[in-house]
Order: structure tokens, then C-alpha cells, then sequence
């Protein structure tokens, strides 16, 4: 066990002690270091105001993302470098490129959300060249701001490299420097910290991490903290003791296993994605409008699945490609037993999962698409990027040789209190050639799957329509080429050539 | 101030009016070094107060047991009513409808009850929700048509337009229809959210930080409820995290109660609420209700409108009446009805007591207008932008506006057909419409819309304004003046007008924080008027302070007044040139004062409510939009794929700040028509009460072609600062564009057969319900 918690603020070493164990990163930043550059503006990583920049090392190789500071852990910073706006200014005073970019372009009125966009900015610098809109975009879909409808911003994002060619970046020259300070701090020692009279655990290893859950059956675990953040800022929950998963290596990887992809539990939504758009665009396209880009550096596909949200975005896809999720715990004797079930078995009513005392989820098993299989995911939500699904359809086909469908899995999300298959649908498809009246069948038996909520995002009447319609965009995506479906995002880029 | 008008139009030398120079905090603003109160140092021995709301939306409190809160962690006081040592009372309108602390009667959910004030935020925070409050709950009403069932109370006096006979005209009208439109309302969602810092000083002083658009209206409530002289109550504000309106009223309370706090502790205290709380407890645009009936002919030409505004108002009046009058200040937009007959309905509601948004009723008026031509033109078969154009005002006959004031400086027929030419639309409409024919699924829809604005507080009394300027020995000059800077560039607009005045560089104006202490009896900085009104008051200082000096240096070097000139960079006297800086300083020697107030009150407005009648703006500005969309039969979901605008700026003092005011703006208001949608449940509670279900516009929401252009050659008419345009509201409702391309694309589905009919917020499930609409509509 290590009982100081070390990480890197800018190019200081930090160490502390006693530490809350969850302290958000912004408080600890605005409280406790005076450093009031990042902004709290909704306090539940919607708005990006507190973006920040965290580089840590993946396989060895320093990795920079975007994170919101407001739903992050201080402890989970453990072995990782923090970069906040303060620290981008040179020596001599002059203005970082990205902070330039913005000056120029007229990028900030009331400034308020400033820092959280210079962040994100920085981090889209440090990890890619000459990014086209569309990806600035997709890096700034987590910050939000009211006052200059982003345009200005944008061409920020364009201009900052103009500025200064990224390779010239004082944070990519130090790379290799930075990467040699956080390999030090690295250890496969459990951190154990505590403060406030509440324990936080952050095992580097799968078996230490078994143990812990094993002795603390109570205890949180925290993969991203992008949900289990809000009950501590706005259910001001006092957890204890916690336990991370951020440091088990094993859980972040993603391999390919011939049949199917095997998805760690950490793995997060970005790595996901990168992973996942081989198997279809259809999920390329998911994953980009999944959360902002803070979120999607730090939210795990373990995390949104043992979370048991009716309304996470990747359960309906995973359920519609049969996923198998894999579930760990230590058994008397200190071995590790696993658990195998089908993905929709998992969930078992709203907020209930099938998770035995002292078990973890520790993979997803996702196959890949059979050849021929039809494959479609929509997610339909008021706004179109970082927003939650009213509904979200996912759904796999596999025709016979007559055109007739063979096996349906149509998945839906918002639809009850669960990800959840429509059995009625999928039989009203079965043995049907795939046209217009099978389509039409499945759609007048989706009322017996589901009696969808009237809430804030839809009504029930608007879901189940969309639930139907969804099944009629498939259906002419599958059988009309030329006929457009899409209105935005990359489905509809690529349409429009 | 003469003086300072009539200097206007003498274009001396460039400088640096009119150029497009960066926001004054732009280097801070993105390096974080920018100070918004929450991250000014702490006063030694700060507090946190933190509020605790009732958690019913109607009825009475019975008892309210506190014990669990004075007992938790750092707690250090409680405050209900009986502790606030002067009036129990925040009406901005001294109706007494605003009680700090509720005390008996309960009215929205969220309402204050008591506030907890700890050693931290987080202990307040926690203590808060301890509170044991036993309530009598009645049935809350809770929107516009609850409101009318239950009878219809109203939280003020409501306004009636009205000219020619309407009844008549209707009857005589060859064609009529009648119809209802609702319209949502609007978060501000600032990114700052609301605070306050109240610091304690000797005897009865009070010095607030606050993030506040009206600092001499915080300094008269909090001069109030401690029962103090105004002149003991300080308030600053160095700038907002964003207000949009939202700051204009609503920061009473943080600061009311902050002050209270510290006042009876002795101790600086903060006050700053959590995004949802914050989401629940203040007021927001208001949401309208507009019943017309329209009279019209075969060509498209009004002959009479009569329209009902209803608005929910919530709780208590705030602004609720100048607001619902802008409303029907606006329901004409740039169009002449021959008859018209307008009224406002402010409905009392049990929600948040709804305000300002930039706008100000005025969008929500427009969006009427531009229904009622939409109205007309599927009932002709007309294009939208053919009646648009048949109805204008124009020559005298068709020149008066519902409220009698007359259009002189009518420049939208120009505006739409330079914009109309700019951006193609006649080519672009019969593109789209062929296309749509061979699209099944995905439609795209086209509009053109204008706006007029009518600028000037239409309570006139708060069209003033007053700056001082201090010139120091060196040259240096410190600028202050009422105005408060939330984002929209007014402090480098003010500054390149006094740099300007004395021929001096930017670099030697220091801008100061906003504060009652400086210049006081100030006006909101709201209805787009802070330039207007603070550009005018600082150069009138500086031209006080120009003549001072003039008279001296013509006495000095013998020379005559009228050879004596502030040029750019240095001054010029008879044949000798000399820096600025060495004329202050033989000046000062000379016991010349360098310092003045300036002041202006806008000329020619006034208004008679009660008739109706007057001049309630000094002058209008213009803009057009043209907005492209498509949108997804089957789900409901669309993109703006391209937005060109043409606005009216006058002779922008910044076309960079002003064309971020347009383009912020717009965005601003499609998120309002489109996305932007507020949800109460039965019980009177806000479901969307942080950015995870309410979504304003991100990134990609913007249209990926914004072609945005000022309007060239277009001095303002009337002599405001430099001939400028006010620029902050009026582009919000260029968006107007966006609803209706949206209900073109919908129109398609019924052969634009069939009005649409797409009230606002346009989300994809109510563009869903459109298309249903509509296809049913041609089916029968």
C-alpha cells in the first residue's frame, strides 16, 4: 500500500497525504491552490468551463486528453501530469498559440468559458494535426457557450496552428521529459488514502482490485466518475469508502480475439471508438456523439454499462450485436472467478443489475458483424451532439438465402427502464422477407414491448413513434442506397460525398 | 452635452473608433486571469451562505423547524425573515410582491425560505437541505392556459394597442383566419452562474461584489432590507460570466442575502448557488401564448390584426410588464396593419418569476408577426417573403406602428433585398423546392426574415446615463461609467470612444469596474443601450474636459480655440504640435481641473401608456437573415446548413464586437426556437434545470456557412455615439429565420399547401408533430 497520493500540477511534483476521496479536482484547484483560472459553470460535466488537460501514460506513451475537473477525483489523478490555463503561458508572458488563436479570432465576450475551450483546443493540439471543423467540432462538443456561437472559436481551432506548427508545442518538446517524471511516479502498489474520514483505493493490479471489492462489497467503483461524479456534486453524497479502477492496466486493454473485439472495462469511450468504427460506421458514429469529448477521455464502456442507465447510449448496441459481458471476483482462496452473461441479461429493472457482492465487471465481449448481418444504430436525441438518447435503436439482421430475416435483435435505450430487446418486433420480423410490410408488422407490435415515460427529453407517444420510424430509416438504409436519411453528423457527411 | 453631439460627425483623423479591435479583457480572458467575483481572494474570515427553497409550488408553511441546520457541521447562522433587519422585500417594482424570505405564503417551487451561512460553500450547501418545513399544498397553476381556467390573475396592468377600428376592418376584409401560436421560453443559462460577495466596512457600510447588469437597483434593495441609506451600500462589478438579461433583476437576491448575512455576522459572506438551483430559483424569458385573427386579401395585404399576448409570468410582476409591453411593441415587426388591435395578458403563475432576456418581449411579439405572414402567405400561395414585402411600412398612410410612433428611418424593404440578392434565395428556393420533390425522407426548407427594433427603454426616465473621467498628469486617463460589461464589449467600445475624444491610444485608457460608488443613479445596462447611453455620457466628460483645456492652451500659447485640435497621437496648437501628455501636464500646473462626470439623456422619446400613444424609441434597428435547413421526416431531427445575414449596425465603433453581438446572437435565439425547451412537471417543478436536459446550441449546431455582413453605408439617421447602432438584442431575432425554414421544409410535405403551424420551441418531436400534421391536413 501507498499512502501519498503523487501526480505532477504543470511541471510541480505534488504530494498529498489526507485527501478527501472525493475532492473534485476544480474545488481542489479554486480552494486549495488559488488557482481560479478554471471555471465551475454547471458543476456536472455538461458545460466544459472547468475543462482541463490530463496527461498520462498509456503503455508507456504520454497520452493528453480533456477531462472536466468539475465530476474528477482528485486521488484519481495518481501518476498523471495536470495542466490547467495557468500553465500555458510562456515564461516571458507571451500567449500559448491556442490563447492567441483565440485573441485574434475574437473567441471569448464574456470569457467565462474561455479557459474550458483553450483547454480543449490545447488538447485537440497535442494529440492531432491539422484537425478538419468537423472534428474541432466533435472536440468542443463538451464546452458550451452563450455568448458567440462558437464561430469565432472554431476559426480559433483553425488559426492556432497557423500560429505555431504543433511539433513546436512546449508541451510536445517536453514530451519525453514529462513521460520520464510520470513513469517514476508509477508503482503497482494499491494507493490508500483518506481524508475526511472516508477511504479511497486505487489498486494497479486485477487481483489487488478483486481483493478490495471482496473486503469492501459496499464500496463505489469509480471507472470514469462521469455519473458517480454527480452524486457527489449534486447529490452531495458522502461515498466511502471508494474504489478506482483507473490504475488495473489489464482493464483498459481492447484486443482483437478473431470472432470478436474483447473491450476492457476501462477502456474508455474515445478508445472505444477507435476500435469500434471497424466494425461498423453506424458505431463510429454512436461514439462521437457520445457525451463531449471531456466525457468520452473519461467515461468507460464498463462504467456505462454497470451504471444500469435506461438511457446509456452504448447498451442498445452492444445488446443488438449479442455482447457478452464478462464479470470478475475473488473467491475464497484468492482466485478469480468469471462470470460470462449475455449483456441483456445484466440489466434487470431500472437501476438494477445482476452484480453479485465482490464482483467487478472486467470485460465486454463484442463479435463482430457475421457477413451479410444488416447492422444499424440511431440515436435520437433534442440536440444532436452531447445530449442523452430519447430513444436510441440499434438493431442487427441476418437475411437467408431467400431475403428472408433469420435472426433480428433490435435493441432499444429510453424506451422502459432498461436497454431492452423488443421481443414482439423482432417475431413480427422473423421469416418475413425484409421489406416494407415486415417492417410495418414490427412497428404495430412495438406497443407490446414497450410503454415508454412522457419526460423532459420526449413523450412516450413521440418515442414509440421515433422507436418505429427508426425501423423504417434501417429499412431504407439497407434497400435504397441513394436515398438520403441522415441530416447531420458523419452518416451524413459521408452521403453527401 | 450639446457640445458632445455636435462634435459627432467631424472626422478628424482615424482612430480607434470604427476599428475591429479585440474585446480589453481578451488576453486575460483566455489566459484565466480574468477575475469574476467567485474568484476574487477572500476577505479575511470569510462566510458561504447558501439558500434553502421550499420544495412545494403553492400554498402555506406551516411550521419550519431549522434545529438539523443550526446543528450541522460549520454551520454559523440561520436566517429566515425576522432576521432581516429592514424590509422583508426585493420588488424591482415596489409592488411588495417579492418577499426575500417567504414567511406564510408559498408561490413557485424553489421559493427562498431561510438562508444557511457556514465556514464552507460545501457545509452550507449540505446544511441546507436539513430544513424540516411542514406546508398546507394547494394545486399549483402552472402555465397559460391552467392560468386562464383559474381565472386569469395577472402580476401587473396590462397593455392595449390600439388603431383605426379593428372589428370593422376584419369584417370588411375579404379574406380572414384565426389561430393560436405558443411560444417558449428561455434559460439564460450564463455561464457564470449567479453570486454575490458582501463585505462588511465601519458604520453601516456595505460594499457588495455582485454579478449584476443594474448595480444602482442591487444598491437600492440592499440598502432596503438593511435598512440603510443608499449612500452607505457600494456595489461593483468588474464584469459577468454572460447576463443576457438574466442579471438585470435576479441578482437581488444573492446579493440581499449575502448582505444580510453579513451584516448580522460581521463577516464577508458569499452567496453562490448551484447551476440547478440556480436553473429553479430565477426567472427566464417568458413563454407566450399569441391568439390572432388576421384579415387579409387575395394579394397578400393586411388589412387588420388583433392578437392577444399571454404570458407566464410566475410568481411576482419583476419585469414582467415592461416586457409583455415590448411584446406588443413588436408585433408588428417591420409590418404596417392598417387596423390592429393588440393586448397583453401577464398571467400569474406558480413558477419562477419570469424577466428580462435579451429581447425582452420583443422576440417573442416578432415571432407573432412573422406567423401572421406566414398565415397569410399559405393562405394565398404567396411566397412568405412576397407578403413580407407587400405589408412593409412605407410611405406616410402606411407608416404608423400600433403605438402611433412613427417610421423615419425605414430601411427594411433595402435590407431584404440586398440580402435577398446576396445570398441567392429566389435561385436557391426553386432549387430546394425540385429537390425536395426527388428526396423522400430528408426535406429542405428555406426563409428570409427581417427585423426592426425599437431602441430606447420604453420607461423613459431610464434612458440616461453618466460616466467620469479622470485624466491623470501623465497622460493616462481612467474611464468609468454606469454601463456594466457581461461580455458584450461594451467597456472597449466606450474606450475607443474616450481614446478617440483625446486623441490618446487605447492603451492609455484604463477601464475600471462598474460601481455605484463612481456614478451613481445608473440604469440597467439592458435594451441594447449601453453604448447608446455610456458612449454618449464619457464623451460628454471628455469633451468637457477638451474644452477646459482648449481654453487654456489657447490662452497659454496665445492662440485662438478654433486652431486648436486633439488629433491622433498628439495635439495640435496654431502651428505647434504637442503630445497630449505635456498639455495635461502644463494644464495642471496652470490649476486646470482634468477630471469630469459626463451625462446624457436620450432626445425625443416619450410614452403615454395609458393612451397607448407616443415615441417610445429614438430609432429602430434593422436586419435580415436568410436560414437553410433540413430536416428528417421520420424522426423529426434537423441542421441549419446555411444562414446568411445583413445587419444594421449604423456606423459600427467595432465591427468585430458587433459582428460577435450578430453572430452570438442568432445562435443565441435558434437555440431559443429550436432546442432550448423548458419543461415543469404537474408539481410545479423545473425538469430541466441543468445543461444535461436543458441544450443550448454547441459547436455543431452553428451553421456550418455563416455568412455574416454589416450593412454598409448606414450611419444611424439620429446623432448617437459616432452614428452607431445599437447592436445587442436585435440580432437574437434573426433566428426568426430558422423556425420558419424549419416550417418550410415541413410545408413541403403538403405541396406548401398547408400552413405548418410549427410553434416554438421547434424540437425534432414537434417538427414530427408538423409533418404529421401536415400530411394529415393535405389527406383530408
Amino acid at each position: 500500500m501507498r499512502k501519498t497520493l503523487r501526480f505532477l500540477l504543470g511541471d510541480e511534483p505534488v504530494e498529498i497525504d489526507a485527501c478527501n476521496p472525493t475532492l473534485t479536482v476544480l474545488d481542489w484547484l479554486r480552494l486549495e491552490r488559488r488557482m481560479t483560472g478554471s471555471k465551475e459553470g454547471c458543476a456536472e460535466g455538461d458545460c466544459g468551463a472547468c475543462t482541463v488537460v490530463v496527461g498520462h501514460l498509456d503503455r508507456g506513451l504520454l497520452r493528453y486528453e480533456a477531462i472536466n475537473a468539475c465530476i474528477r477525483f482528485l486521488p484519481t489523478l495518481d501518476g498523471c501530469q495536470l495542466l490547467t490555463v495557468e500553465h500555458l503561458k510562456a515564461e516571458d508572458g507571451g500567449l500559448h498559440p491556442v490563447q492567441q488563436a483565440m485573441v485574434e479570432c475574437h473567441g471569448s465576450q464574456c470569457g467565462f468559458c474561455t479557459p474550458g475551450f483553450v483547454m480543449s483546443l490545447l488538447a485537440l493540439r497535442l494529440n492531432e494535426t491539422e484537425p478538419s471543423i468537423g472534428r474541432i467540432e466533435d472536440a468542443l462538443a463538451g464546452n458550451l457557450c452563450r455568448c458567440t456561437g462558437y464561430e469565432p472559436i472554431i476559426a480559433a481551432g483553425r488559426r492556432m496552428d497557423e500560429i505555431a506548427p504543433p511539433e513546436t508545442d512546449p508541451f510536445l518538446k517536453q514530451r519525453v521529459a514529462t513521460a520520464a517524471k510520470l513513469s517514476a511516479l508509477q508503482d503497482s502498489k494499491t494507493l490508500a488514502l483518506e481524508g475526511q474520514g472516508r477511504r479511497f483505493y486505487a489498486p494497479a493490479t486485477l487481483s489487488a482490485l478483486a481483493e478490495l471489492v471482496a473486503a469492501h462489497p459496499q464500496a463505489t467503483l469509480v471507472a470514469g466518475a462521469t455519473d458517480v461524479g454527480l452524486w457527489v456534486t449534486k447529490g452531495m453524497k458522502r461515498l466511502d469508502p471508494v474504489i478506482y479502477l483507473g490504475r488495473v492496466e489489464e482493464l483498459r486493454a481492447i484486443s482483437d480475439e478473431g470472432e470478436h473485439l474483447r473491450f476492457g472495462a476501462m477502456a474508455t469511450h474515445v478508445d472505444v471508438r477507435e476500435a469500434a468504427a471497424g466494425l461498423s460506421p453506424q458505431l463510429d458514429e454512436l461514439m462521437r456523439r457520445f457525451g463531449g469529448e471531456q466525457v468520452r477521455n473519461a467515461g468507460t464502456i464498463g462504467g456505462n454499462i454497470a451504471n444500469g442507465s435506461p438511457i446509456g447510449d452504448l447498451p442498445p448496441a452492444l445488446i443488438a450485436l449479442d455482447a457478452t459481458l464478462l464479470l470478475a471476483r475473488r473467491v475464497d482462496g484468492g482466485e478469480i472467478e468469471r462470470r460470462a452473461l449475455p449483456l441483456e441479461s445484466f440489466f434487470l429493472d431500472y437501476r438494477k443489475q445482476d452484480r453479485r457482492p465482490g464482483e467487478f465487471v472486467e470485460a465486454v465481449l463484442v463479435p463482430k458483424l457475421p457477413d451479410g448481418a444488416l447492422f444499424h444504430v440511431s440515436k435520437v436525441s433534442k440536440r444532436f451532439d452531447e445530449d442523452i438518447s430519447a430513444v436510441c435503436g440499434a438493431f442487427r439482421l441476418r437475411l437467408g438465402p431467400d431475403g428472408r430475416v433469420s435472426e433480428a435483435r433490435l435493441a432499444y435505450g429510453g424506451m422502459a427502464g432498461i436497454p431492452k430487446r423488443a421481443k414482439a418486433a423482432e417475431a413480427a420480423l422473423i421469416s418475413q422477407p425484409w421489406g416494407e410490410e415486415a417492417v410495418a408488422a414490427a412497428i404495430s407490435a412495438l406497443p407490446r414491448d414497450f410503454t415508454p415515460l412522457d419526460d423532459m427529453r420526449a413523450s412516450a407517444q413521440y418515442r414509440l413513434r421515433i422507436a418505429g420510424n427508426l425501423l423504417r430509416r434501417f429499412l431504407i438504409e439497407t434497400t435504397q442506397a441513394d436515398t438520403q436519411t441522415r441530416v447531420a453528423g458523419l452518416l451524413a457527411e459521408a452521403a453527401h460525398g | 452635452m450639446a457640445d458632445a453631439r455636435r462634435k459627432l460627425d467631424i472626422a478628424t483623423e482615424s482612430g480607434p473608433v470604427g476599428g475591429s479591435l479585440a474585446h480589453d479583457s481578451a488576453a486575460k480572458h483566455v489566459a484565466g486571469e480574468a477575475v469574476y467575483i467567485d474568484d476574487i481572494a477572500a476577505p479575511e474570515g470569510m462566510l458561504h451562505a447558501y439558500l434553502g427553497l421550499s420544495t412545494i409550488a403553492h400554498g402555506r408553511l406551516i411550521s419550519l423547524d431549522l434545529a438539523s441546520v443550526r446543528a450541522a457541521p460549520g454551520v454559523v447562522a440561520v436566517l429566515t425573515a425576522q432576521d432581516v433587519p429592514g424590509v422583508n422585500d426585493i420588488s424591482s417594482t415596489h409592488r411588495h410582491d417579492e418577499p426575500l424570505f417567504a414567511t406564510d405564503r408559498i408561490l413557485f417551487h424553489g421559493q427562498p425560505l431561510f438562508a444557511v451561512v457556514a465556514e464552507t460553500r460545501e457545509q452550507a450547501r449540505h446544511a441546507a437541505t436539513l430544513a424540516e418545513a411542514d406546508y398546507a399544498e394547494d394545486a399549483p397553476v402552472i402555465d397559460i392556459a391552467a392560468a386562464r381556467a383559474a381565472g386569469g390573475a395577472l402580476v401587473t396592468d396590462p397593455l392595449k394597442l390600439e388603431r383605426g377600428d379593428v372589428a370593422e376592418a376584419l369584417a370588411a376584409s375579404p379574406r380572414r383566419l384565426k389561430g393560436s401560436m405558443a411560444i417558449g421560453g428561455q434559460e439564460h443559462f450564463y455561464l457564470e452562474s449567479q453570486i454575490a460577495l458582501a463585505v462588511p466596512g465601519e458604520d453601516e457600510d456595505m460594499h457588495v461584489f455582485v454579478s449584476t447588469q443594474h448595480p444602482s437597483e442591487v444598491q437600492h434593495m440592499v440598502s432596503a432590507v438593511l435598512g440603510v441609506g443608499s449612500h452607505a451600500v457600494t456595489i461593483e462589478v468588474r464584469r459577468m460570466g454572460g447576463g443576457f438579461g438574466g442579471k438585470e433583476t435576479q441578482a437581488n437576491l444573492f446579493a440581499c442575502v449575502a448582505a444580510v448575512a453579513a451584516r448580522g455576522l460581521k463577516r464577508p459572506v458569499k452567496l453562490r448557488p448551484d447551476r440547478d438551483d440556480d436553473m429553479a430559483i430565477t426567472g427566464k424569458r417568458h413563454d407566450f401564448v399569441c391568439d390572432y385573427e388576421i384579415g387579409f386579401d387575395e394579394d397578400g395585404r393586411i388589412h387588420a390584426v388583433d392578437a392577444t399576448y399571454a404570458a407566464r409570468c410566475g410568481w411576482n410582476a419583476d419585469l414582467s410588464g415592461p416586457v409583455t409591453d415590448r411584446a406588443l411593441f413588436h408585433m408588428d415587426n417591420c409590418y404596417f396593419y392598417p387596423a390592429v388591435r393588440a393586448r397583453s395578458e401577464p398571467l400569474f403563475t406558480n413558477t419562477c418569476s419570469n424577466t428580462a432576456f435579451r429581447g425582452f418581449g420583443g422576440p417573442q411579439g416578432m415571432v407573432g408577426a412573422e406567423r401572421f405572414i406566414e398565415e397569410v402567405a399559405y393562405a394565398t400561395g404567396l411566397d412568405p417573403l412576397e407578403v413580407r414585402k407587400r405589408n412593409f411600412y412605407g410611405e406616410p398612410g402606411r407608416d404608423v406602428t400600433p403605438y402611433h410612433q412613427t417610421v423615419e428611418d425605414n430601411i427594411a424593404g433595402h435590407v431584404i433585398a440586398e440580402l435577398e440578392r446576396r445570398c441567392d434565395y429566389q435561385a436557391r428556393r426553386a432549387a430546394i423546392r425540385e429537390a425536395n420533390a426527388k428526396s423522400a425522407i430528408i426535406k429542405r426548407g428555406i426563409a428570409l426574415t427581417p427585423v426592426k427594433f425599437g431602441i430606447s427603454f420604453t420607461a423613459t426616465w431610464f434612458n440616461q446615463a453618466g460616466a467620469l473621467v479622470h485624466v491623470y498628469t501623465d497622460g493616462t486617463v481612467a474611464l468609468n461609467h454606469g454601463g456594466t460589461e457581461m461580455g458584450q464589449g461594451l467597456y472597449i467600445k466606450v474606450a475607443q470612444v474616450v481614446a478617440q475624444a483625446f486623441g490618446i491610444g487605447l492603451e492609455q485608457v484604463k477601464i475600471t469596474a462598474t460601481t455605484t460608488g463612481k456614478v451613481p443613479n445608473t440604469s440597467a445596462t439592458a435594451a441594447s443601450s449601453g453604448s447608446d447611453l455610456n458612449g454618449m455620457a464619457a464623451l460628454d466628460a471628455c469633451e468637457t474636459i477638451k474644452k477646459r483645456l482648449t481654453e487654456f492652451a489657447a490662452k497659454h500659447w496665445q492662440e485662438r480655440p478654433e486652431d486648436i485640435a486633439f488629433l491622433q497621437g498628439r495635439v495640435r496648437i496654431g502651428t505647434r504640435e504637442i503630445a497630449f501628455r505635456e498639455l495635461v501636464q502644463a494644464a495642471h500646473i496652470a490649476r486646470i481641473q482634468l477630471s469630469a462626470t459626463g451625462f446624457y439623456a436620450t432626445p425625443k422619446i416619450h410614452w403615454d401608456r395609458k393612451a397607448g400613444r407616443g415615441h417610445p424609441f429614438y430609432y429602430f434597428a434593422y436586419g435580415a437573415a436568410a436560414a437553410e435547413v433540413a430536416i428528417d421526416t421520420l424522426t423529426g431531427e434537423y441542421k441549419v446548413e446555411r444562414v446568411d445575414i445583413l445587419h444594421d449596425c449604423g456606423q459600427s465603433l467595432n465591427p468585430a464586437i458587433d459582428k460577435g453581438q450578430i453572430e452570438g446572437g442568432f445562435v443565441q435565439g435558434m437555440g431559443w426556437l429550436t432546442t432550448e425547451e423548458l419543461v415543469w412537471d404537474e408539481k410545479g417543478r423545473l425538469s430541466t434545470h441543468a445543461p444535461s436536459t436543458y441544450k443550448i446550441p454547441v459547436a455543431s449546431d452553428r451553421p456550418r456557412i455563416f455568412n455574416v455582413e454589416l450593412l454598409e453605408n448606414a450611419p444611424n439617421r439620429e446623432p448617437t455615439i459616432h452614428r452607431s447602432k445599437a447592436v445587442g438584442e436585435p440580432p437574437l431575432m434573426l433566428a426568426i429565420s430558422v423556425l420558419h425554414a424549419l416550417s418550410d421544409a415541413v410545408a413541403s410535405v403538403g405541396d406548401y399547401r398547408v400552413c405548418p403551424r410549427l410553434d416554438a420551441p421547434a424540437t425534432p418531436e414537434r417538427v414530427l408533430d408538423a409533418v404529421e400534421r401536415v400530411r394529415a391536413g393535405v389527406a383530408s
